[in-house]
């Protein structure tokens, strides 16, 4: 079996929350991350999933070594990022590139989108002047943005123009794997279909590996190979993508999927909502973090941490019962209806014509 | 003949801008029947949020309802004084929006800030009596131990809470109509649920209409019994729920659906439309949809098409809808 693209085990990161303006003595730990350990393969998605605040975006600063990890590895190729310094390092940070959220606030409104798309080439010396000119054209054609619009700056462009310029730059150094941290959440769906098109056409392309970070699971089913459910800063469920949507064993991924309403009417009452809130990550619940929420909890969740063990069909879920817990009672049966259907096909087929 | 709360009649809402005057809503005509939810989809900018402000009166300068009627059970709302207005807002209608944070005050306690919404009217209300109809108040939106929370600020509060909070404000006079714009999209897809069902109690508990804003198509699917699609300041598609997903007509609308990633379906693209939402100060003439339109003719250019009907309860505002019956 080839190597991992990128390899991570036991990674955590821990902020000391400070309290007192003088003193600034420290009461507390924020577990942002708390132990998360995967791989993604060259080429592949990987989508990690979860709510508001589980740690996804601090996974990927950690990946991408923008800020220093409290315990734990990463492996690029097998090397060690977090051990490698100097023009190893900026080597390694070339090959590594990210996709924000934000198109607003990631782009610096006082470069014109030339530069923009240009600067991650020359902060790793590539080319000369002409021809990273000359990248750039490529890569606009690339995004579906136009030439004329090399000169312009950030503010000019819509929210999906500017994600496109964003994917631009992330792609301008030739990276193996670009880590989207939340891509499309800020687009309008209309404008985010054509994101989500465009990100997995290049990865065909270009055969980019991608960390996409969401909380859509719609999102996620439509983009990922294989998919990492994050509850407080920890994996609780991990595995190809049809695996894990066909059986999910963890309490909390069966309740995600409860928890979308479906575009149709027909299966209107079937949204189950889960009881209480999230946790404060700074003080996770003893033993399974889940258990205050958990529907199935039980005493031994409340004293003994479940780790992630592999299921039948080669997924990994952390709970003490996975293997017993009832069915899930999901169904994603249904799809558009007959006629909705039929006039999509007429409007593909518009467009191509 | 239906029973309609409120109806809207050519409602049109402009902005003075420095490129001149602009239409945010143009010609919009709405009813929300007693007891019912009418939905609203539309992508950002297509005039849901300016719409609601017009129903409410609160269309801030510089812009203004520059036409149309709003009828609450039969009163026209827009030919209020300003002190009626602010009767029906507090007593018949009521609002809740997408950052509960924003609309809540930071400095006061959830308690007192639910107290002063009640006293607002009314003024003999006694201070412990107020304090024991706002603890109701807090029970009834589900809020768990609602007596310590009476008593906390809203930054003590998660996002979820404080939405629940917001709408013991808003129900807390038993208004007829609840205006809910975007509720849940800041929220997290398990609370989200959770507001979703709330409200759905709510409204059989009390058979308030609520009108729901969202641009989450999912959304209305699991709470609007009608549903009227916005596009650039019209409504292009009104329709029951069933017949506006089962029997989608007006190509914008099968855009929205191609471009949704559904669990149920698996595709290898997404349909998406191509372009993006013009600005109001640069509206294409004829079909505002036409740019990005795969049926567009010519006629699309120069005729606006008005919303007409199409089946049973069925409109859309296409020259070719249902588009097959042109498909050669
Ligand atoms: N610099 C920091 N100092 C202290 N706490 C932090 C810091 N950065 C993040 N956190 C906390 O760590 C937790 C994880 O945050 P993170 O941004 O990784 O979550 P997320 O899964 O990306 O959430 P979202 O979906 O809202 O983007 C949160 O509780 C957050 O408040
Ligand atoms: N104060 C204002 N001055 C000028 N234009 C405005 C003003 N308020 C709103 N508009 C314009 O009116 C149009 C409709 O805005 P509105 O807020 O109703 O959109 P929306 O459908 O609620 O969008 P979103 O989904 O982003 O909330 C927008 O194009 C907006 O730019
Ligand atoms: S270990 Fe226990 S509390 Fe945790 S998810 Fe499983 S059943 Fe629920
Ligand atoms: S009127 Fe023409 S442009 Fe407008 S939606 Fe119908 S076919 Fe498309
Ligand atoms: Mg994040
Ligand atoms: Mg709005």
């Amino acid at each position: 079996m080839s190597e991992p693209l990128l390899d991570v085990t036991g990674l955590a990161k821990h902020y000391p929350v400070r309290e007192g303006l003088i003193l600034a003595k420290q009461v507390g730990t924020v577990r942002a991350v708390d132990g998360v350990s995967f791989s993604v393969k060259r080429g592949e998605t990987l989508a990690l999933v979860g709510e508001s605040g589980c740690g996804k975006s601090t996974t990927a600063r950690l990946v991408l070594r923008l800020i220093e990890p409290s315990a734990g590895t990463i492996r690029f190729e097998g090397a060690d990022v977090t051990r490698i310094t100097g023009a190893a390092q900026r080597a390694m940070r070339r090959r590594m590139q990210i996709v924000f959220q934000d198109p607003y606030a990631s782009l610096n409104p006082r470069l014109t989108v030339a530069d923009t798309i240009a600067e991650p080439m020359a902060v790793h010396g590539i080319g000369d002047a002409a021809s990273r000119r000359k990248r750039v054209e490529e890569l606009l054609s690339l995004v579906g943005l136009r030439s004329f619009h090399a000169q312009r700056y950030p503010h000019e462009f819509s929210g999906g123009q500017r994600q496109r310029i964003g994917i631009a730059r992330a792609l301008s150094v030739q990276p193996d794997l670009v880590v989207c941290d939340e891509p499309v959440s800020a687009l309008d769906v209309s404008i985010q279909a054509q994101v989500v098109n465009l990100l997995k056409d290049l990865q065909r392309r270009f055969g980019l590996a991608y960390l996409f970070i969401a909380h859509d699971l719609a999102v996620v089913k439509h983009v990922a190979d294989r998919v990492a459910v994050m509850y407080l800063g920890q994996i609780v469920e991990i595995g190809n993508k049809a695996d894990l949507f066909a059986n999910p064993r963890h309490p909390y991924t069966r309740a995600l999927l409860a928890a979308i309403p479906h575009p149709d009417p027909q299966r209107r009452g079937q949204v189950k909502p889960l009881g209480g809130d999230v946790p404060s990550p700074m003080n996770p619940p003893p033993g399974c973090r889940f258990h205050t929420r958990c529907p199935f909890a039980q005493d031994r969740c409340r004293s003994e941490a479940p780790a992630l063990r592999p299921m039948a069909d080669g997924h990994e879920a952390a709970c003490h019962f996975a293997e017993t817990l009832p069915p899930a009672g999901l169904d994603f049966a249904g799809g558009l209806s007959e006629a909705a259907a039929r006039r999509l096909a007429l409007y593909a087929r518009a467009r191509a014509a | 003949m239906t029973d309609d709360l409120l109806r809207i009649d050519g409602l049109r809402t402009v902005f003075r801008t420095h490129g001149g005057e602009i239409a945010a809503v143009d010609g919009v005509d709405l009813s929300v029947p007693r007891g019912r939810t009418l939905g609203i989809v539309g992508e950002s900018g297509c005039g849901k949020s300016v719409l609601s402000l017009s129903v409410m009166r609160l269309v801030a300068h510089p812009g203004r309802v520059a036409a149309g009627h709003v009828a609450l059970d039969g009163r026209d709302l827009l030919s209020l004084s300003n002190a009626e207005m602010r009767d029906v807002r507090g007593s018949q209608v009521a609002m809740i929006f997408q950052e509960p944070m924003t609309s809540l005050n930071p400095v006061h306690t959830v308690g007192f800030q639910i107290t002063e919404a009640m006293r607002a009217h009314d003024a003999r209300a006694s201070k412990a009596d107020l304090r024991d109809r706002a603890i109701d108040a807090l029970k009834r939106v589900r809020i768990p131990a609602p007596e310590r929370r009476f008593d906390e600020y809203p930054h003590q509060l998660s996002g979820g809470m404080r939405q629940r909070v917001m709408i013991a404000m808003a129900l807390a006079c038993k208004p007829k109509l609840l205006i809910a714009d975007e509720p849940t999209t800041a929220l997290d897809v398990t609370v989200q649920a959770q507001i979703l069902d709330l409200l759905r109690d709510l409204q059989q508990e009390t058979g308030m209409s609520i009108i729901l804003i969202t641009h989450d198509l999912g959304v209305v699917a699991e709470m609007a019994d009608e549903v009227a699609v916005m596009y650039a300041g019209r409504v292009v598609e009104r329709a029951p729920a069933g017949a506006l997903f089962g029997d989608p007509m007006h190509p914008y609308t099968l855009g929205l659906l191609g471009s949704v990633p559904r669990l149920d379906e698996e595709r290898e693209n997404l349909l998406a439309i191509e372009g993006s939402v013009p600005p109001p100060f640069a509206l294409p003439k004829g079909c505002r949809f036409h740019p990005r339109c795969p049926f567009a003719v010519p006629e699309c250019r120069s005729e606006q098409p008005p919303l007409r009907p199409i089946a049973e309860g069925h409109q859309a505002a296409c020259l070719r809808a249902p588009v097959e019956a042109f498909a050669a």
